[in-house]
């Protein structure tokens, strides 16, 4: 079989028989721990939180035979009781408005609230994405100008809006590579993939049917770049390269990995995931990358949301350019921003574009949100916060490396996140222990056995928005952890035991799944 | 009735020129608790090495390469219901599927029970 | 800088705790010539939220808002009342600024707030199971088909012509990438949606026939026929829903056979936001589960036997399965279901029928004093709360001139299907709610005078 299990994590369900506070409630809170039960157990059918008056007359019609047989089967809620239910579950969640939320990679960073004061504008959010495009210049105009941020900050040529995240924009980045090959007669069926990368890039790349190949690692961590050119060849259409990579490290050899794969008639798609670590410091452009997605949810605030949305808009090459998906905001001399789409591709000259991702423009929501950022931070602030956000995490490397193993620590800096392993925890002690312990802390864990590439691995991503007073408590906590685990602690394997929840049953919900409420007797 | 392993962790018994393929307990345990056996088709012909079956766990989904080739003629219905009988009982009631061998030669290359615990302990 | 708090005394002393001489010698890995001297040119520097928000409050002003004019667009975003609190709720920051649930312990509320919208969908679709979302309706649209290539083993979607044609676009847009054939066509102006002439194109090589209910014209397809004419040949339904307010009045397709329901949830609680960010609604039979793609949530218990749920069956997803996976798909629109799902719980079963109910009559009372305009007709012998109306003059030039009266009267189809000459003359015209009588009786008034 394959490598079973790769990260290494284990499901351990911990001990149940904990100290509590030796008596129980009737209700089942805990002073301010709230329990809650779903919404289908305290709504019912007869209650509304919505106040909706009937038509007054009701004529049988041509939509008499299609109608449903009963209501939907849903309980509701009067204002007050939803309100209630969902703050109550809210205090279930930690949110990077409690505190450090250090998920390397997925750069938890402060999110302002003026861009959510902004993006709720009715100029904005209240606008229909197919109104005449004379009733929604300002919209066209904001787009346009977050491409001009995103163009000039990457120092590439041209930029497509409309992915909806991340992933959707690697697959956008993939759609102009093969778009572009098609144009010019060549047959490539493969992308090289570090084996460093994010599940996502792998996944895009055979998605949109192409073969992936492995590039391995240098012992400090960055892609083999004699290793990579041996692979290539007239069959490799690209390479999906992430820098600074997902060990959180610069790839050094960036540029003659660029011009390698160049050379060969091949495009190299950049990850830009970890962007936030040299925004406003380096340009991609200048790496010789092709494409590149921009998560605004991670470089550039947009909240996360408990998983999305997201935003992916894909900077391009002048190679790539003539390939981008519809729709777009084009200027023309006379100062106007137009939308370019199917009617009107021809007549601005995009005779190329592939057609598009997904319906209407974007993620409009986010635009604004990310430009508001862009805004307030200027060239210089974003310098800023890329500098500091490296400082952090080295800071964070650097005061923790004597208690856990950092792999790449010896090689030099890291840049937006510190990369650790537990490989010199002793035996029955892993990285989920750290995890679980850092929330017994008050802190979110880090991120968890990512990288595959090392063992039990723990990424590390302080992020700006941690002022050395917070850090020097995370740092405190973490090595509190750590030294737990190294002194063979064995309550550590109970964590956490302070949380809503204690550990909880993976292999259970897996094993026997259960997807959807199905009344009292699914428990 | 002889038993063979792989470098893989697969193990296969072969009797009459049929053999009953599954992993290792070593393989199991390294997995964890397995949640789901994704099982070949009876009557689909495999080749040596093809991955035929994978093996979950909670984080990590695992392919399963079959020992030698033939046809698929039997697989572990049970293991729908009760996928943790591969974690209870790897080379016994945790078996995955049965091949009818093409070629019995394959065999050879396998290695026996002393051969896969020498290196095992070497990894 | 408001938003950052190290103080440069912070940095010098950070940078002397780890021995580096200078931020610069933090990026020594960046070959030389390739690190900026200093901010990228041709960019502003920072500024006050006071300037910030002048500055995008002039953006947003040059925009003509849906609650500013009377307002009748659809075509796959739908405007209706947001209840105050949905928004006051989804910006509590544990929802807004929490991450995808990996850390199940300390994220129990975005996770049941996902095991419950999981059920709502999966009870307005009337289909087994429901996932966690996806971005929007066009892309749950592509990976409904992609799974149903997966599970048939075939690689032939048939699309039917009443799909929206920006769904169209982004399936083609994938299929040059997988090889599977799309076949798709342009709707007519029909009343019905001609559920015959689909079924005649329905072959064995077809994975999955694509149809969107009620259409892109408005127009209610019947599900079953189709539905038993595809599993027939060993084909999969796939149904699109793009308005489910439609569903509090006409029957889940989930009920009348479709093996898989994908929509956009936007209608409820997300609002127009001008395209995005919208919400992926996917449901499907229990015995696909293994083929969905996306995120699951789960219910299981704790260490300490208490109910709780964790997101479940990744090994589907691709931070497991990388080249495997069912998707590529990772971050979704968690925020937006969740918007969704508070609206749905505030209106309950029996709300969104009443819902509804007066999104119908509203657009009844919309049809009745529109085709008392001269020259205007409706296409369509049944509709929901949108209509295919036909005008003597095109579309586009008349929704033109009525938005320079102050009236949002529509969708030109030609905007959608540029170049159909047949499809010149229609709009679509959705009414909500949110229609009042003055704003029927402006846009008729308007529009009488623009076709005069």
């Amino acid at each position: 079989m394959s490598a079973p299990n790769p990260s290494g994590w284990q499901p351990t369900m911990g001990d149940a028989d904990y100290a509590d506070e030796g008596f129980v409630t009737a209700s089942g809170d805990r002073g301010l721990l709230l329990e809650e039960a779903l919404s289908f157990e305290i709504g019912s059918a007869e209650k509304c939180g919505v106040d909706l008056i009937e038509p007054e007359h009701e004529p049988a019609d041509a939509l008499a035979p299609f109608l449903r047989k009963h209501a939907p089967d849903l309980p509701g809620l009067t204002e007050p009781e939803a309100v209630r239910h969902y703050s109550r579950l809210s205090r279930l969640n930690y949110g990077i408005d409690l505190g450090p939320f250090p998920l390397g990679s997925c750069t938890m960073k402060h999110n302002p609230r003026l861009n959510e004061k902004v993006a709720r504008l009715p100029g904005f959010a209240d606008v229909h994405p197919l109104q005449p495009t004379a009733t929604v210049r300002g919209a066209l105009e904001a787009m346009q100008e977050l491409a001009h941020w995103l163009i000039e900050l990457t120092g590439m040529a041209g930029v497509a809006l409309s992915p909806k995240a991340g992933a959707h924009g690697e697959l956008c980045g993939l759609l102009c590579i093969k778009a572009a090959h098609d144009d010019a007669g060549e047959m490539r069926d493969v992308i090289l993939v570090p084996e460093s990368a994010h599940g996502t890039n792998p996944a895009t790349a055979a998605f949109a049917g192409y073969k992936v190949e492995s590039i391995p690692a240098t012992a400090d961590g960055r892609v083999d770049l004699a290793a990579l050119k041996e692979k290539l060849g007239p069959h490799v259409a690209g390479v999906m390269i992430t820098n600074p990579n997902t060990c959180g490290l610069f790839e050094r050899d960036m540029k003659a990995i660029s011009d390698a794969v160049h050379a060969v008639g091949g495009y190299v798609y950049c990850d830009g995931a970890n962007f936030n670590a040299i925004v406003g410091k380096v340009r991609p452009g200048d790496l010789g990358v092709d494409a590149m997605h921009i998560n605004l949810h991670k470089t550039f605030s947009t909240p996360h949301g408990g998983g999305g949305p997201g935003s992916g808009p894909v900077v391009l090459s002048e190679a790539l350019c003539p390939y981008g998906p519809l729709p777009f905001t084009e200027r023309t001399d006379d100062g106007l921003v137009h939308l370019v789409e199917e009617d009107n591709a021809d007549e601005f000259g995009h005779t190329k574009a592939f057609g598009r991702m997904t319906a209407f423009h974007g993620q409009m929501g986010m635009f604004t949100r990310a430009l508001t950022y862009m805004l307030s931070h200027g060239a210089d602030g974003l310098k800023q916060v890329a500098e500091d956000a490296v400082l952090n995490a080295n800071y964070v490397l650097r005061q923790c490396e004597d208690l856990l193993e950092a792999p790449f620590g010896k090689a030099g800096p890291c840049m937006h996140e510190a990369l650790f392993s537990d490989t010199n925890l002793p035996e029955g002690y892993s990285t989920l222990d750290i995890a679980k312990g850092l929330i017994d802390e008050g802190f979110h864990p880090m991120t968890v056995y990512f990288p595959l590439v090392v063992k039990g691995a723990m990424l590390v991503e302080p992020t700006e928005t941690e002022s050395r007073i917070g850090l020097d408590r995370f740092i405190a906590s973490l090595r509190h952890v750590a030294t737990r685990a190294l002194n063979g602690d064995e309550s550590l394997h109970a964590a956490p035991v302070l949380a809503p929840r204690r550990r909880l049953d993976e292999t259970l919900a897996a094993r026997k799944p259960v997807l959807v409420w199905k009344g009292e007797d699914s428990g | 009735m002889s038993r063979h392993f792989t470098k893989d962790h697969e193990w296969i018994d072969v009797s009459e020129d049929v053999g009953t393929v599954g992993i290792t307990d070593y393989a199991q345990s390294q997995l964890g608790d397995i949640t789901f056996v994704e099982l070949p088709e009876v009557g689909s012909t495999v080749g040596k090495s093809d991955s035929v079956s994978v093996v979950d766990s909670v984080k990590a989904a695992s392919d399963v390469y079959t020992p030698v080739s033939g046809e698929v003629v039997a697989v572990n219905d049970a293991l729908a219901d009760e996928p943790e009988k591969v974690n209870t009982d790897a080379e016994g009631e945790g078996w995955l599927f049965r091949v009818s061998l093409s070629d019995p030669g394959e065999l050879d290359s396998l290695m026996d029970e002393a051969a896969y615990t020498t290196y095992i302990a070497g990894l | 800088m408001r938003y950052l708090p190290l103080t440069q005394a912070d940095r010098t002393d950070m940078l002397a705790a780890i021995g580096a001489g200078s931020v610069d010698d933090l990026f020594c890995d960046v070959p030389d010539g390739l690190l900026l001297d200093g901010p990228v040119q041709g960019l502003p520097a920072h500024a006050s939220e006071i300037t910030v928000e002048r500055h995008m409050r002039r953006l947003a002003g040059k925009n003509l808002a849906a609650s500013d004019a009377p307002f009748f667009l659809g075509a796959g975003a739908y405007r209706h009342h947001i209840p105050a609190s949905v928004d006051h709720l989804i910006q509590r920051g544990e929802f807004l600024t929490a991450y995808t649930p990996y850390q199940p312990e300390i994220a129990q509320g975005t996770l049941q707030v996902l095991f419950e919208f999981q059920t709502q969908v999966a009870r307005l679709f009337g289909t087994d199971i429901a996932n966690a979302s996806m971005y929007d309706g066009s892309t749950a649209c592509w990976e409904a088909i992609a799974m149903a290539t997966r599970i048939t083993r075939r690689g032939r979607a048939l699309l039917s012509c009443g799909l929206h044609p920006h769904y169209v676009s982004v399936a083609k847009s994938m299929a040059r990438f997988t090889g599977d054939t799309i076949a798709s066509g342009t709707p007519d102006l029909s009343p019905q949606p001609g559920e015959n002439e689909l079924i005649a194109q329905i072959d064995d090589q077809t994975a999955c026939v694509v149809i969107q209910y009620p259409d892109i014209l408005g127009r209610i397809p019947d599900l079953t026929a189709i539905a038993e004419a595809a599993q027939a040949t060993g084909a999969l339904l796939i149904a699109v829903v793009t308005e489910p307010v439609a569903l509090g009045m006409i029957e889940a397709p989930g009920n009348l056979g479709a093996d898989i329901v994908v929509g956009e949830g936007q209608s409820l609680g997300v609002g127009l936001q001008f395209g995005g960010p919208y919400l992926g609604l996917f449901g499907c039979r229990e015995k696909f589960v293994r083929q969905m793609p996306g995120r699951l949530c789960g219910q299981t218990v704790d260490a300490a036997g208490k109910r709780g749920f964790v997101l479940t069956l990744s090994t589907r997803e691709q931070h497991i399965r990388r080249e495997k996976a069912t998707s590529n798909i990772c971050t979704n629109s968690g925020l937006c279901a969740l918007a969704f799902s508070i609206h749905m719980t505030l209106l309950g079963g029996e709300g969104l029928a009443r819902l509804a109910r007066i999104n119908h009559a509203r657009a009844q009372a919309t049809v009745k004093r529109l085709s008392q305009v001269p020259g205007v007709e409706c296409v369509n012998s049944a509709y929901f709360n949108e209509v295919t109306l036909t005008l003597p003059k095109p579309g586009r030039e008349v929704l033109a001139k009525l938005a320079e009266r102050g009236v949002l009267g529509g969708v030109a189809l030609e905007r959608l299907y540029p170049g159909v000459d047949e499809l010149r003359n229609g709009i679509l015209v959705t009414a909500s709610e949110l229609t009042e009588d003055e704003d029927i009786e402006t846009f008729a008034t308007e529009l009488a005078e623009v076709l005069s």
